[in-house]
């Protein structure tokens, strides 16, 4: 017994200082939520729902209304989304299921070397390249499609336009890795059955898709996650103008890009905390997204493994 | 007949739209790389480094503050993570099926989500509003909080690669549980972590939104970790926002610069990937 308790001590000793810090970690979590609740108390409790249900956005006047932001937010993550989702499922389908595997690696690298991009970067691409180029295009509309709400306004270049492109180029690379190794997770065996049954390439790969499609819509949800979140490069482009417009070539706010541009100058208690609260609400929402999106992709990963023959233990699998 | 040749002609059609998706995904990223380089190229020289910002009106001048500053900020940002992130990724691989184990990871999980911007908005109220100051230091526990989780997963998952022999070698010889993950299996995944390191620095050494109101900005040179400090992407932002053609030329001489960081990273950490790879298989 003596003899043993060294050890064991060391073990003790172990345990509690690695320990210490995982459980550091966890209150760095738990701790933002905490601080972020602390520091928008004032405006929860000034403005309540109505914080939500305001347009006006006028710190001068030390009027809050939160909805432009949400509005934009939503609005550009949404048409990002739309620009970026069949594009990402493409070069996913394309790398997984049609490029030679000489090509595979390259395709992979490149698509990442567009994650790696600074957001910075992209911004300051989008102010003197993107911006430009888009108020080209909105000169060019034609006057029937002038009449669509969705593109009205004057041709200003910067707006929503160019914030969602700019967001839909930046969403791809991850939407897509995730969609790539979901596909790569569908056994083979999906498609050598519907080859088999005489399908051409694309049905083979559309059963593929269905078999992986909880991994797909999460993979999907990471992108959105992602866009929601963006910071610099729609901060650039966006035109920073809290109103609610439909219009495409509108310049607009997200939540994002206000806390980026006022935060640092906000004089008022009221006027911090109601940053803050748009930070809560952002760390909330893509919080309930990530989380939502995670599980779909476990999901996809655990509804393979009983087809595993034989279970293989998990050092080997990960080695493999 | 009809049917079977539709069936084929809207397989290649598909075909087709995957290799174009391929090429639109693309196209942004060679014009990205394509004018960062171009504009960057005929701005920098060594003027940028070696010199500091000149006011407005005067052409010239460099960001030697900003880069000095971005170099502090950044190790700043590693020293805080680098320890909180190998010893619980420590603790998620030796304990793994414990309950701390999966709140930790679930926690990593959770950080790596959060955007940016929120972890700056985190840091202001921890570290910046009791202070009543602004600090390099805030800025480098902002980039530490976001380095954190990539850190500590990249660690238990390389813990767990390590072969169970070793471990229960050391362990054989009487080594105690923290002697055997020192001495044995933490250098057999050394290489891995470091690469993990570098992948986390690629990933922060671009970050502009959590030192906006942490980090601030400052005109002139400072290596206090107490006071506000310059770095090299809010100076880009701040130079990009403005309406001066020379400031311009210096943020597109400062993107530069920063893509050049972040791909030298990804490059190395490839480079050591590639490496462990051929120690794993040798």
């Amino acid at each position: 017994m003596l003899s043993r308790s060294p050890a064991r001590t060391d073990e003790v000793i172990f345990r509690i200082g690695t320990g210490a810090f995982a459980v550091l970690l966890i209150a760095i979590v738990v701790g933002i939520a905490f601080a972020l609740i602390k520091e928008s108390w004032l405006s929860i409790v000034h403005f309540g729902w109505s914080f939500w249900q305001t347009d006006v956005w006028d710190p001068v006047a030390g009027e809050f209304g939160a909805r432009p932001f949400i509005w934009g937010t939503l609005y550009s993550s949404l048409v990002a989304m739309l620009i970026s989702t069949p594009i990402a499922l493409g070069i996913a389908i394309f790398i997984s299921e049609l490029a030679p595997s000489s090509m595979q690696r390259p395709l992979v690298f490149l698509t990442e070397l567009l994650a790696a991009i600074p957001s910075i970067v992209y911004g300051l691409w989008g102010i003197f390249v993107l911006v430009p180029a888009v108020r080209q295009l909105q000169v060019m509309t034609p006057e029937w499609l002038k009449a669509v709400p969705l593109f009205s306004g004057p041709p200003l270049g910067i707006g929503m336009l160019s914030a969602a492109l700019i967001l839909a180029i930046m969403v791809i690379p991850f939407s897509s890795a995730v969609a790539r190794e979901v596909l790569k997770a569908v056994p083979q065996s999906q498609r050598e059955g519907a080859y088999a049954l005489g399908a051409t390439r694309w049905e083979a790969i559309r059963m593929a898709l269905f078999y992986a499609r909880t991994g797909i819509i999460g993979a999907i949800m990471l992108g959105f996650g992602r866009a929601l979140g963006e910071t610099m490069a729609v901060t650039m482009v966006i035109g920073n103008s809290p109103q609610i417009a439909l219009s495409l070539y509108a310049p607009q706010y997200t939540m994002a890009a206000v806390l980026a541009n006022e935060f640092a100058e906000a004089t008022s208690d009221l006027y911090v905390h109601a940053l803050v609260e748009i930070g809560l609400v952002l760390f909330v929402v893509t919080l309930i997204i990530n989380g939502l999106s995670r599980m779909l992709i476990w999901s996809m990963g655990r509804q393979r493994r009983p087809q595993n023959v034989a279970p293989v233990p998990a050092r080997a699998r990960s080695a493999a | 007949m009809t049917r079977d040749r539709w069936r084929r002609a809207l397989s290649h059609l598909i075909v087709v739209l995957c290799g174009v998706s391929v090429i639109l995904a693309l196209i942004p990223l060679a014009l990205v790389l394509f004018y960062v380089l171009a504009q960057g190229i005929t701005s920098l020289n060594l003027a940028f480094f070696t010199e500091m910002p000149r006011p407005v009106g005067e052409t010239g001048g460099g960001m030697a503050n900003s880069i000095a500053g971005s170099v502090l900020v950044i190790c700043l940002g590693a020293i805080f993570a680098i320890p909180v992130g190998i010893m619980s990724g420590i603790y998620a691989a030796e304990y793994a099926g414990t309950r701390l184990a999966g709140a930790v990871r679930f926690a990593a999980d959770t950080l790596n989500g959060v955007p940016s911007i929120v972890i700056g908005v985190f840091v202001y109220t921890i570290a910046v509003l009791p202070f009543r100051r602004f600090s390099a230091l805030a800025g480098g526990l902002a980039l530490g909080v976001m380095m954190i989780p990539l850190i500590m997963r990249t660690t238990e998952e390389l813990l767990k690669l390590v072969p169970s022999t070793l471990h229960e070698g050391a362990l054989a010889l009487g080594a105690t549980r923290a002697r055997a993950v020192f001495t044995v299996v933490v250098p057999a995944a050394l290489p891995g972590i470091v690469t993990g390191i570098l992948l986390a620095l690629a990933r922060i050494a671009g970050e502009t939104a959590p030192l906006l109101f942490t980090a601030l900005n400052n005109q002139f040179w400072t290596t206090d970790v107490l006071q506000p400090i310059s770095t090299l992407t809010v100076q880009v932002f701040v130079y990009a926002s403005s309406p001066y053609a020379d400031w311009h030329r210096q943020a597109w001489a400062g993107a530069l610069v920063l893509v050049s960081l972040v791909l030298l990273c990804s490059l190395l950490a490839r480079v050591a990937t590639a490496r462990m790879e051929k120690l794993h298989r040798g």
